[in-house]
């Protein structure tokens, strides 16, 4: 199978592709919402403890 | 076992097994991952009746599946929440809820890919397409819930009765095509003598690619969660480095 062959996937190219394109973009954009939540958690805690210690 | 228990639910004891844990599932779902996609676009053969086209069965299949076995850990989460008061089972529940609506998505996308040059059709509204489609409702609904609710007690208890109500939807996209007449077509993967062996296993390698997928990224969530929960406690204070 030559790779031109391969990414005509038998005429249903237009199909496929973008099927294993948007599946492969929702995972990896999972892995960065959840590593950015982390980091936004971290964040938030460190500045609400600052505040607390700056109060008392 | 239980001051095991006790003692993995304490907020800083869970957030730094987590940390240790996201490795193992991360690594081991990537190459399983990858080893399911070459397995399934190169080494299984292809369909006598939908040629190449049904390549794309290695994707969807696995979300399909994923999106109810997400939507039935984050009820059991809920439930375990509501009963018990466990904080961080409600965790569990909410951190799910974002990485199933996507999977959801990803089911619903894909099926209808498949659809257009199969059936001739992006959409329809068939009892499979329908209930699968209510599933992604039930998600955003879980999410858009917890969000407009302040009170962190409140919202997990109010989102967990509606992750509890939505879990009758399940029994109903599973035997969808059994029940009704569908234009989806019946199980493969779990009907023996459906599928041969080498067309199958790809998507078995993805599935369970896509667990540990869902592991890694649902202990990152709920590190996340974890230190969202925590009030002013010593050792979030040592954790930031402050």
């Amino acid at each position: 199978m030559s790779l031109s062959e391969f990414f005509y996937m038998g005429g249903y190219a237009e199909y496929l592709w973008p099927a294993y394109g948007l599946v492969l973009a929702v995972l990896v954009y999972n892995v960065w919402s959840a590593r950015h939540a982390l980091k936004e958690a971290r964040r938030n805690a460190a500045r609400r403890l600052q505040m607390e210690e700056t109060r008392s | 076992m239980w001051i095991w228990f006790h003692k993995l639910a304490s907020p800083p004891h869970f957030y730094r097994i987590a940390g240790r844990v996201i490795p193992w599932f991360g690594w081991p779902a990537l190459l399983l991952i990858l080893f399911g996609l070459y397995g399934g676009l190169v080494l299984a053969p292809m369909d006598y009746q939908q040629g190449e086209g049904f390549r794309i069965f290695y994707v969807h299949v696995p979300s399909a599946i994923m999106s109810m076995f997400i939507y039935s850990i984050m009820a059991v989460a809920a439930g375990i929440g509501l009963i018990w008061r466990m904080k961080l089972a409600h965790a569990v529940a909410a951190a799910s809820a974002p990485i199933g609506a996507w999977i959801t998505f990803c089911a619903l996308a894909t099926g209808s890919l498949w659809g257009k040059p199969m059936w001739g059709t992006w959409w329809a509204w068939d009892a499979r397409l329908t209930s699968e489609l209510i599933l992604l409702f039930l998600y955003l609904g879980y999410i858009a819930l917890r969000s407009s609710i302040e009170d962190p007690q409140r919202a997990d208890r109010a989102s967990a009765v509606l992750a509890l109500v939505g879990v009758i939807n399940l029994p109903i996209i599973h035997y969808s095509v059994v029940w009704w007449n569908s234009l989806h077509q019946g199980s493969t993967m779990f009907n023996p003598g459906a599928m041969s062996i080498q067309m199958k296993w790809p998507a078995l390698v993805m599935l369970l690619g896509f667990m540990l997928y869902y592991g890694a990224v649902l202990f990152v969530r709920l590190r996340a969660e974890v230190i969202r929960r925590e009030r002013n406690a010593a050792w979030l204070r040592e954790e930031l480095g402050q």
